[in-house]
């Protein structure tokens, strides 16, 4: 009787410390907002990566030895550059050239050249895994070179690595986070502002509970597009 | 400005002993999870695949936060150090163990029956036949995600650990000059560049023929 008096107490101090309701309830206003930024966020950086990447894919698809090799070289310079490195550089670096930039700007730009780097090479793979037949077949029905990719290469590039597109999308949107370290006041940067308000970790492991809702259908559905495409071989 | 390269060369110790930690605890848990999940106990596999979905899903900086303000709470303080390295390790962990997981799935049933028919136990199967086939598989997409997961290290700023970008970010504002962060984006391109480049050409020696 004792010992299961204690364990109830044990659990409900761990409840009050990580889950405490009424700080829950104090603290939504503050997380919601967050959320909400995170998802505009989301929405900005994502499309904004992708153009990135297709204009990098694009280039790439010259087929000329020089570009291609400047470009691969562009792609590893962001494979190798930490993210929040690049932020930090735009964020603290660029005022010193006299270029201030508010974290928001900063974050756009970041993203724009790192998560570009990666959906470029994507999309390369992509435009490369279709058969040269196709582009001749199009261009040989007197489609222009850009109507040929538009209509023909680019639907089945984007198809052949929807599985590798999804993934980097849910990489780019779990960097949004990143936010956090230059003021733009998304999920994260806005449970830690509650969590030093309330002295509680509990916005904390709220955001955390968040971002996991939000992405775990994205981890299940890619898990299962993996699964799928091994059997398929 | 040479003045803050010791700074910087110290910070980059941190970031390879860091690295080094993240890369070796990270997959060497993610393959044992996965040889755990090849045993086929229900019960333990829903775990797996919970904790695996978990880390999957959460952004590695929202585990660092967590483990770093959260734990005290509950009376463990770990240090800015160990808490990047505990979270990017289980981080690497998931990733890996989905990786290895679809490595050891992608070798034929056959193969299994034909090891076990020739009197190979699960395990001399599993050693001799299944892995070193599996292994091919896994490791494009391996070097991939732990070049990525590495990079995070710069993340373990936000706790205070005096990695690269530590080092660089409190020398610029003693400084009043954006040469050290220079020196340390400079830093991390000498550090992950040559392991960028030697990934890439890893991934077209051991890509599949289709």
């Amino acid at each position: 009787m004792g010992r299961d008096a204690v364990r109830v107490e044990a659990v409900s101090a761990m409840i009050q410390t990580f889950f405490n309701p009424e700080i829950i309830a104090a603290s939504w206003p503050i997380v919601r907002a967050g959320l909400l930024n995170t998802v505009l966020l989301s929405l900005l950086v994502v499309p904004l990566g992708l153009i990135g990447g297709l204009i990098l894919a694009l280039l790439a698809s010259v087929r000329q030895p020089v570009i291609r090799w400047a470009l691969m070289a562009w792609v590893d310079f962001f494979r190798a550059f930490p993210p929040l490195v690049l932020l930090i550089l735009l964020f603290a670096g660029l005022p010193f050239a006299g270029l201030e930039l508010g974290g928001f700007v900063c974050v756009a730009i970041a993203f724009f050249l790192n998560t570009g780097a990666y959906y470029g090479e994507i999309l390369r793979a992509g435009i490369d895994s279709v058969p040269v037949g196709q582009i001749e077949a199009a261009r040989s029905t007197g489609l222009s070179r850009l109507q040929a990719m538009t209509h023909v290469v680019l639907p089945q590039a984007v198809r052949n690595v929807l599985p590798d597109l999804l993934s980097n999308t849910l990489e780019v949107v779990k960097l949004t986070a990143l936010g956090s370290v230059v003021a733009v006041p998304e999920l994260l940067y806005q449970a830690r502002q509650a969590q030093s308000l309330t002295y509680s970790p509990t916005p904390i492991v709220v955001a955390a509970v968040i971002y996991f809702l939000m992405l775990w259908p994205v981890v299940r559905l890619l898990s299962r597009l993996e699964n799928r495409a091994l059997a398929g071989r | 400005m040479l003045k803050y390269l010791p700074d910087i060369l110290s910070g980059v110790v941190v970031t390879i002993e860091l690295a080094i930690l993240i890369v070796v605890t990270g997959i060497a848990a993610g393959l044992v999870l996965a040889l755990l999940r090849s045993l086929g106990i229900r019960p333990l596999n829903w775990l797996i695949i919970a904790v695996v979905d978990l880390f999957r899903s959460l952004p590695p900086l929202v585990v660092i936060v967590l483990i770093y303000f959260g734990l005290p709470s509950a009376g463990i303080s770990p240090s800015g150090f160990v808490s990047t390295w505990l979270s990017l390790a289980l981080v690497l962990m998931a990733f890996s163990e989905e990786i290895f997981w679809a490595g050891i799935t992608s070798v034929a049933r056959g193969q299994w029956e034909a090891a076990r028919s020739t009197g190979l136990s699960f395990a001399q199967t599993m050693l001799s036949v299944v892995l070193p086939q599996a292994f091919r598989l896994t490791i494009p997409p391996l070097t991939n995600r732990t070049i990525a997961i590495t990079k995070g290290t710069a993340l373990g700023t936000v706790v205070a650990v005096t990695e690269i970008l530590g080092q660089a970010s409190s020398a610029m504002s003693n400084s009043y000059n954006p040469s050290p962060l220079m020196m340390g984006a400079a830093a991390y391109l000498v550090l992950f560049f040559p392991i960028v480049v030697a990934a890439r050409w890893v991934e077209t020696r051991f890509a599949w023929k289709r």
